[in-house]
């Protein structure tokens, strides 16, 4: 009696149940494969960027893909620009050239973004709490003019702040920059935290306000640590923002206060490229944004999803 | 958005000292910038000589002025100048590095101004528009732009189907949303080099060399108008789809399961569902996506600056790479000015109707 029931199940697929299980099977297909070609297109520059950088010129031109297998890697790329195992120890003028550009990238887009973030953060705070007037202007109209930044395209301001910095002495210094960086960063960091404060309720200061605390303090004990979040999603995309920003560094910096995009795009135009040092340069530059997106990915999305869904 | 706004009653007794002293500083600190202001001026002007090298001290003075107008909110009016002390900055900020280097710009658009020559800034009224109107390159590079706006709706297509994917049931979903998401991080600058010059490279670029397997006898990317200017746009459309994506993701996942389900009780198939309900559901949150997208394509520039810088014969121009160029070449800061100021007012102009357009579709029908 066992054997027989338990050869022949006692539940058995109907033949149009079948065809609703392949083409189950023919929709994850679909997915898996379309989700597999994007993976490749979205990271295939990169791997090929990271192959390139430990290749030899016939390597390049053979087009090899695989280390190991199709290509003897080496250090190519990175010795040229100082930073493989064999010269890290030695000095080496690309090195000292790089790291200048990289200091002066990290120090123009960090600060930046903290002084972006500090200046949105409290402008966002105010124009969601108090009810302000200046002039005709009301808060609609105050969120409106910062909101209204982003429309402001680069290349208007460009020419006019070439000549005021030339006056200014503020030409090819990293002050310039962050300034300007600022101003292009603060319509986004405005429009997540004002989302961000608008979701928390006003009882919280309220009963701060009670327990005898000021608005100040109302609002940097009580409101800023529950708004960290945003900030923190505000800030990264400050820092993407700025870290790769080329047109205003191209066109304020000379050789003091070069940054990373410019020292990469200035090394395009030569002839005779050495494809294996562009890589590595390309990729020393982009590594950093590589490791936040990794790991600080939550906090982008975030970010960018604030202001989407109301 | 209306979030609620705090109510708070207070009674300020501000001594009459307070207040004087707040006015004081106020006044004292703009009369001390425009004291410095004038003396740099005359002193520019020759009149007197003071020996200043730059206008620094204007700066500086401009600087201690906008501390004292925040510090002196505080002494006069209590603890509304606290209020205005968050929003005081940052408009202090924009209205100084925005709003004041445009009104500059202005005057820079009517003037013959070459940086490089000894000359220095001529007014000359309407010459710089009558010779942008007759600049072939110009209006070139404003319909290039039109061109670039319209590779936003497949960029959204493509953003749009992949959000739904990663909406779906799959696994290692993190992964492949972070593997998504990397090319909106990596700089321009750096994917022109590794997509544009690298990996389009003729002779042995892997993608030529894959159209050359497909049948491509000879590829070039940059070679004729058509070509080039796909390439740029696939470029753009790279780094900017995952921005998209993410956005109509937060979406898709803000509407609520129960009317999909509902929609496949009543016997919607997934297409008519997607049609009927997801779709029209997403329709606010598209538009603010294509809309964001639309300020960030018109911005286009480095890409074009390092890959192609324009050619061939102008075909791939933007606006903004077109300036850059036209400043890079013949350092003429008057006329790019106007033609930036130009282009600033068609983008006002369009971004306004398009704003009332994308209104008018999103509210509900009455």
């Amino acid at each position: 009696m066992t054997d027989a029931s338990a050869a022949r199940p006692i539940f058995r697929d109907h033949p149009s149940d079948l065809v609703h299980r392949a083409r189950w099977w023919t929709g994850r297909t679909a997915i898996y494969g379309a989700l597999v070609l994007w993976a490749i297109v979205c990271l295939f520059p990169i791997y090929w960027t990271i192959t390139t950088s430990f290749k030899s010129a016939p390597d390049v031109m053979q087009g090899n893909l695989i280390p190991f297998v199709d290509f003897a890697p080496d250090w190519k790329g990175w010795r040229a620009l100082g930073l493989s195992p064999d010269t890290i120890g030695s000095d080496s003028t690309p090195r000292a050239e790089f790291m200048r550009r990289f200091a002066n990238s990290a120090i123009i887009a960090g600060s930046a973004s903290v002084l972006a973030v500090v200046l949105g953060t409290l402008a966002a705070y105010g124009l969601s709490r108090f009810s302000y007037r200046f002039g005709f202007m009301r808060n609609g109209d105050i969120s409106f003019f910062f909101l209204s930044q982003l429309i402001l395209p680069p290349v208007v301001l460009a020419l006019p702040f070439l000549v005021l910095y030339r006056e200014l002495a503020l030409f090819d210094t990293r002050i310039g920059l962050i300034l300007l960086y600022m101003l292009t960063v603060l319509p986004i960091v405005v429009w997540i935290m004002r989302d961000q404060f608008a979701g928390i309720p006003a009882e919280l200061e309220e009963a701060a306000l009670v327990d005898g605390l000021g608005i100040w303090g109302a609002f940097l004990t009580i409101i800023l640590p529950i708004a960290l979040p945003g900030m923190v999603a505000a800030f990264i995309l400050c820092l993407v923002l700025t870290w790769n920003e080329y047109f205003f560094a191209a066109l304020l910096t000379s050789t003091y206060a070069n940054t990373l995009p410019v020292m990469v795009a200035s090394q395009t135009g030569s002839q005779g490229i050495s494809w294996w040092s562009m890589a590595a340069l390309s990729f020393a530059a982009i590594l950093p944004l590589i490791v936040i997106g990794v790991v600080l990915e939550r906090y982008i999305i975030r970010g960018m999803a604030a202001g989407a869904v109301k | 958005m209306t979030a609620e706004l705090l109510h708070i009653v207070t009674n300020d007794d501000i001594p009459a000292a307070r207040r004087a002293l707040g006015r004081a500083l106020i006044w004292g600190s703009a009369a001390l910038l425009l004291g410095i202001a004038a003396a740099q001026a005359l002193d520019r002007a020759g009149t007197l000589d003071l020996g200043f090298a730059n206008w620094r001290p204007t700066l500086y003075a401009y600087v201690l002025w906008s501390v004292c107008l925040c510090w002196g909110q505080v002494l006069v009016r209590g603890e509304q100048g606290k209020r205005v002390l968050f929003v005081l900055p940052a408009v202090l900020f924009v209205l100084s590095l925005a709003i004041l280097p445009l009104v500059f710009g202005l005057g820079i658009a009517f003037s013959d101004w070459n940086l490089s020559s000894p000359d220095g800034r001529q007014f000359n009224g309407l010459d710089n528009i009558r010779q942008m109107w007759g600049d072939p390159f110009y209006w070139n590079a404003l319909g290039n732009m039109g061109w670039y706006l319209l590779a936003i709706l497949p960029e959204y297509a493509i953003a749009f189907g992949l959000a739904l994917i990663l909406n779906s049931q799959i696994r290692a979903r993190k992964f492949w949303r972070v593997a998504f998401l990397l090319p909106l991080m990596l700089s321009p600058v750096a994917v022109s080099w590794m997509i544009g010059k690298s990996m389009l490279e003729n002779r042995f670029g892997p993608i030529a060399r894959l159209m050359r397997w497909l049948g491509w006898d000879n590829p070039s990317f940059f070679e004729s108008a058509w070509t080039a200017r796909a390439m740029i746009m696939a470029m753009d459309a790279w780094t900017f789809i995952p921005f998209m994506m993410i956005m109509i993701l937060a979406g898709l996942q803000a509407i609520p399961r129960d009317l999909q389900e509902a929609a496949r009780v009543d016997g919607a198939s997934g297409w008519r569902g997607f049609w009927e309900i997801t779709f029209p559901l997403m329709l606010p949150v598209s538009v603010t996506a294509i809309l964001i997208r639309v300020i960030f394509k018109l911005k286009l520039a480095d890409i074009i600056i390092t890959v192609t810088s324009g050619g061939p014969g102008g075909a791939t121009d933007s606006v903004t790479s077109f300036i850059f160029r036209e400043y890079r070449d013949r350092s003429n800061v008057g006329y790019g000015t106007m033609l930036a100021m130009t282009y600033l007012v068609a983008i006002v102009i369009g971004m306004t109707i398009l704003m009332k357009l994308a209104d008018r579709w999103t509210r509900p029908r009455p």
